[in-house]
């Protein structure tokens, strides 16, 4: 039941226990024992809701910022990564492979905001080589959801 | 001028619940729930594998049997899923979709005034189909208190000696009933005893929610005597594609396949190129939609069992078949009401066959979102009903 749970909340997370107990086919307790459990594991690690930002009146800029630092010999990365995340704008922040390491996920309320928080904040930790900035033009899919999308059925209708 | 026309043809009763489609396909803004066909699009994979064979000229002809690489991955799908060995040269034929297997392999068997045995609420075709062939149907009515399982009981009764061919079309649309291995190996022992062959319409076998599919081709003494039909429309969501198959004995599927390449010649190459792709990359898509299937299915279950509404559990394909006797009146009039008044569209079981009569045919192949607007729609129908009755 566990990753059939996750996966259905994964995308819907305000659905009430009674009727994921239903759709699992298991009782409402079990659900909601097995929701605590993953609480206190941190599967769960919070819930979400998906905003489309762009469709309210407020402005938001989201930048993708590919940090290049110099590892810490006891702590490698997690050090640098760490001064990072706590700033309360960034988002998200990834090590990755490849070409730079770390993935910085951004939201500011302008491209001024978000360039002081590069030049000022970021650019100045010592162990960032580089930062280069990449601002969001449109999203068309978050979180495995197609945003501006109106489904109709087209299926016809077969005589049987 | 003469009559042009064919009285086999003529005979043929045309669907009783036409009326009903008419005027269902003219409303607009109604949630259909009659619909025989996945609401997933054929996974992305899927698609691009028809494109890219497109993208690379092959739009010719296949060999009349079917693309060899696709006949062999049927091979290696009936071996890993039921166990069964079949030879890709002279025991699977690709075909354009289920229906023209059921067409050519009732054609292949019987001959005229020979008796074709068919379990009805069951999908429309059998029944013309085996006319066409001159084969007399015999109906056995599935019991909702079977659960709408073919019992041995049942069928003992059907055969006599022109008894040729046992239509078994299980997961069953529009029921939603599934035959478990106990129930096969009963009608196994008819079917031998007998000397029967058997049509095993399984093109919803992988929509199973209830332990593992078998299919009675597997059980001792039944390859020889069983037709399997099975296709990429309802497991891969492939309906448009128009993609079927039958693997059998060559001693019949030889004569399958004179008649698909007289009439047919080949199924579409673009479908086949997809469908080897759908076969060796898609068991992951068939878990996901089955899975959601799934928790539709129990939604529900469920829902009927709040409004009262006399209903057994389906363990198969992507339909629930509940009881609406209680109202006083026929299916066909059921329905028609709940759409104009509701704007839900569900099929009145008297589509597939006189004792489908006083049920309903929902189909669960739609969104969540609109299966609660349904059921919250019913649910006031229903209420509203009750209460005109009091």
């Amino acid at each position: 039941m566990r990753e059939e749970l996750l996966s259905i909340i994964e995308t819907n997370s305000r659905i009430d226990l009674k009727e994921l107990a239903v759709i699992l086919g298991v009782e409402e307790i079990d659900v909601a024992n097995e929701l605590a459990a993953l609480e206190a594991e941190g599967v769960i690690c919070g819930y979400h809701t998906l905003i489309d930002w762009d469709k309210t009146s407020l402005d938001k800029v989201t930048a993708l910022i590919e940090v290049r630092v110099t590892p810490k010999s006891v702590h490698g990365y997690d050090e640098v990564a760490q001064r990072i995340y706590n700033y309360p704008e960034v988002n998200s922040v990834y090590l990755i492979s490849g070409g730079f390491d770390l993935m910085v996920i951004l939201e500011g309320k302008s491209l001024r905001a978000v360039a002081a928080f590069v030049s000022e904040k970021l650019a100045t930790l010592d162990a960032v080589l580089s930062a280069s900035t990449h601002f969001i033009l449109k999203k068309y899919k978050d979180h495995g959801t197609i945003l501006n999308q109106n489904p109709t059925d087209e299926r016809e209708m077969i005589t049987p | 001028m003469r009559n042009p026309l064919s009285d086999v043809c003529v005979a043929i009763k045309p669907s009783g619940i036409r009326k009903f489609f008419d005027i269902a396909s003219e409303m607009k803004d109604v949630i259909s729930l009659g619909v025989g066909e996945p609401d997933f699009d054929t996974p992305q994979h899927i698609r691009d594998a028809g494109i890219y064979s497109l993208e690379k000229g092959r739009t010719f002809y296949t060999s009349n049997s079917g693309l060899v690489e696709l006949r062999m991955e049927i091979c290696n799908y009936m071996k890993r899923r039921f166990g069964l060995e079949y030879a890709y040269n002279d025991e699977v034929l690709i075909t354009v979709g289920g229906s023209e297997a059921i067409d050519i392999a009732i054609r292949a068997m019987v001959n005229p005034g020979e008796e074709v045995i068919i379990p009805q609420p069951s999908f429309v075709s059998y029944e013309p189909c085996a006319l066409l062939a001159g084969a007399r149907p015999v109906i056995i009515e599935l019991k909702a208190e079977d659960e709408f399982r073919l019992t041995a009981a049942q069928l003992r009764e059907a055969v006599t000696d022109r008894t040729k061919l046992l239509v078994l079309p299980f997961p069953n649309n529009p029921t939603g009933a599934i035959m478990e291995r106990k129930d096969l190996e009963a009608i196994a022992e008819v079917i031998i005893e007998k000397d029967i062959y058997v049509l095993s319409d399984e093109i919803y076998m992988e929509l199973t929610y209830k332990g593992e599919p078998v299919t009675i081709a597997s059980l001792p003494g039944m390859k020889d005597r069983t037709i399997v039909i099975n296709g990429f429309s309802k497991a891969y969501a492939m309906t448009g594609w128009r993609l079927g198959y039958a693997c059998g004995p060559s001693l019949i599927m030889n004569q399958m396949r004179k008649i698909h390449q007289f009439a047919i010649m080949c199924a579409p190459t673009t479908s086949q190129y997809a469908a080897v792709d759908a076969m060796r990359s898609g068991d992951e898509d068939i878990e996901r939609m089955r899975t959601s299937y799934n928790q539709r299915r129990r939604f529900l279950v469920n829902a009927f069992r709040e409004m009262d509404l006399e209903c057994f559990e389906p363990y198969g394909a992507f339909y629930i078949f509940p009881c609406i006797r209680e109202f006083g009146m026929t299916s066909e009039e059921f329905a028609t009401r709940f759409l104009e008044e509701e704007r839900v569209a569900m099929v009145p079981g008297s589509a597939f066959g006189d004792c489908g009569e006083g049920y309903l045919r929902i189909s669960y192949a739609s969104s969540m979102e609109n299966l609660k607007i349904a059921m919250g729609r019913l649910k006031r129908f229903v209420k509203k009903l009750r209460s005109e009755r009091m």
